[in-house]
């Protein structure tokens, strides 16, 4: 059977990693490439790497990273952060990534996501969508989480899928960095609204709470970053946790 | 030994390239019939789409090449496909060398599709997986399949079985990703490279 994923995401800014790093035998602590062999090495199923400024400042992702990565890595991984064109796309899939994800421009243009998804296939188009609960409500973000867009996060989620995404990346923005556990309702309510995989994003702080976030929910893969940046929950421990919790996981 | 990788401007090649490299092969990527030939070993990655992925072998002439050769041939993914007589993808006619019909999954409540992540390998029967057991996963990306036959030579389940390997002759085909699978796809890898 299929297994839940866990995917360490790296926040890169000019090649390097950002948000401290505090790996011990890293020499280069921010070096992206050093650091992705080492989440392969224990354990990781993905890895998501984000050009954190790019949508902002309207930079190209770094495909000479992506390609050093693709050098070393023999795990998927996923390109995002201001990918906005099928050139953006090409090159760095050309380079050796196995997705791009895809945010604001896919709420800017939605056809774009079914264009890259002809071109390219549904496999390797990820749609991230950023979501805050306001007045009782799920709503999309765009432009890194700055601008409301007036989508419904599940409308927008079946939406995408409907356009091509061939795997959705959600990401609580109410729960993203309070390591109070992932936004489970709307996870649930996506997961069960679309046929493709949703991997849920933000809040991670505690092994429980990636139990909690694949039964109760029902994602397919769970994105972190600083619970695993500091050291504060291994892989291996954390992956040894969820098997004896019954969820099916990659040992 | 002489590693070709065939180009045909229809696949992510870059990843199988790499992994090949880390093996500490050198394959070069082509699409020219005599580099084919004389190949020791031939790989195959396809990605995307079934339909322009034919179109495109059609365009390289090489749907009449690739049936002719007879080294190890190794089909990746889409690759592994082609290698069969017909796809649902938008009814396309494939390269017709193995007798499976490629079907697409029904997503269910517990059954994403595409097909994506780690699942493990059952039923295995060949030296292609040599070393390796059922407790060993790989890395999956599909919405179609080719449902279990005798041409069958490892299984995988969503939720029922299918094909997760297949051979005939010299042809063999992976419906994972070797590339992206670890140590268990370059276990793989290696073994077909020792074919």
């Amino acid at each position: 059977m299929i297994k839940k994923r866990l995917i360490p995401c790296l926040d890169v800014r000019d090649g390097r990693t950002v948000k401290g790093i505090q790996f011990e035998g890293l020499r280069d602590a921010g070096d992206p490439v050093a650091l992705a062999a080492r989440y392969a090495r224990e354990g990781a199923d993905e890895l998501v790497f984000l050009d954190i400024t790019a949508t902002n400042q309207r930079r190209q992702p770094l495909t000479e990273l992506v390609r050093e990565v693709a050098r070393v890595l023999d795990i998927p991984f996923t390109v995002g952060g201001g990918i906005s064109s099928v050139a953006d796309v090409e090159a760095l899939l050309l380079s050796g990534a196995d997705k791009v994800s895809i945010n604001s421009a896919a709420l800017a243009r939605p056809a774009f996501v079914s264009e890259l998804a002809r071109r390219f296939g549904s496999q390797c188009v990820v749609v991230a969508v950023d979501a805050r609960f306001v007045d009782h409500q799920w709503q999309v973000m765009t432009r890194a989480g700055t601008t409301a867009t007036g989508w419904e996060a599940v409308a927008w989620c079946r939406e995408a899928a409907n356009l091509g995404a061939g795997e959705l990346l959600l990401t609580s923005m109410s729960h993203d960095g309070t390591k109070a556990g992932f936004a489970l309702d709307i996870t649930r309510a996506v997961s069960d609204a679309v046929p493709v995989p949703v991997i849920a994003s933000g809040g991670a702080g505690q092994a429980s709470d990636f139990t909690a976030v694949f039964q109760s929910g029902g994602a397919d893969a769970a994105l972190a970053a600083s619970i695993f940046h500091f050291n504060e929950t291994s892989l291996p421990s954390l992956k040894s946790y969820l098997h004896q919790a019954g969820i099916p996981v990659r040992l | 030994m002489e590693i070709a990788v065939v180009d045909y401007k229809g696949g992510n090649v870059q990843s199988v390239l790499f992994a090949l490299e880390r093996l500490g092969a050198v394959p070069t990527l082509t699409c020219d019939p005599e580099v084919l030939n004389k190949a020791d070993k031939v790989l195959f990655p396809g990605e995307g789409e079934a339909a322009s992925a034919m179109a495109a072998l059609r365009e390289a002439g090489l749907d009449q090449v690739l049936p002719s050769l007879r080294q190890p041939f190794l089909g990746i993914c889409l690759g592994m496909q082609l290698l069969g007589q017909h796809s649902e993808e938008n009814d396309t006619t494939l390269l017709g060398l193995l007798p499976f019909h490629v079907r697409r999954f029904v997503p269910d409540a517990q059954h994403k599709v595409p097909h994506m992540g780690w699942n493990n390998l059952q039923a295995l029967q060949s030296p292609l997986f040599a070393g390796l057991t059922e407790q060993d996963h790989v890395y999956f990306v599909h919405s179609y399949y080719a449902p279990v036959g005798e041409y069958t030579i490892a299984q995988a389940a969503h939720p029922a079985p299918f094909s997760a390997a297949v051979q005939h002759a010299n042809f063999y085909g992976v419906q994972f990703h070797t590339e992206k699978s670890g140590a268990v796809g370059t276990r793989i890898l290696s073994n077909f490279l020792e074919l």
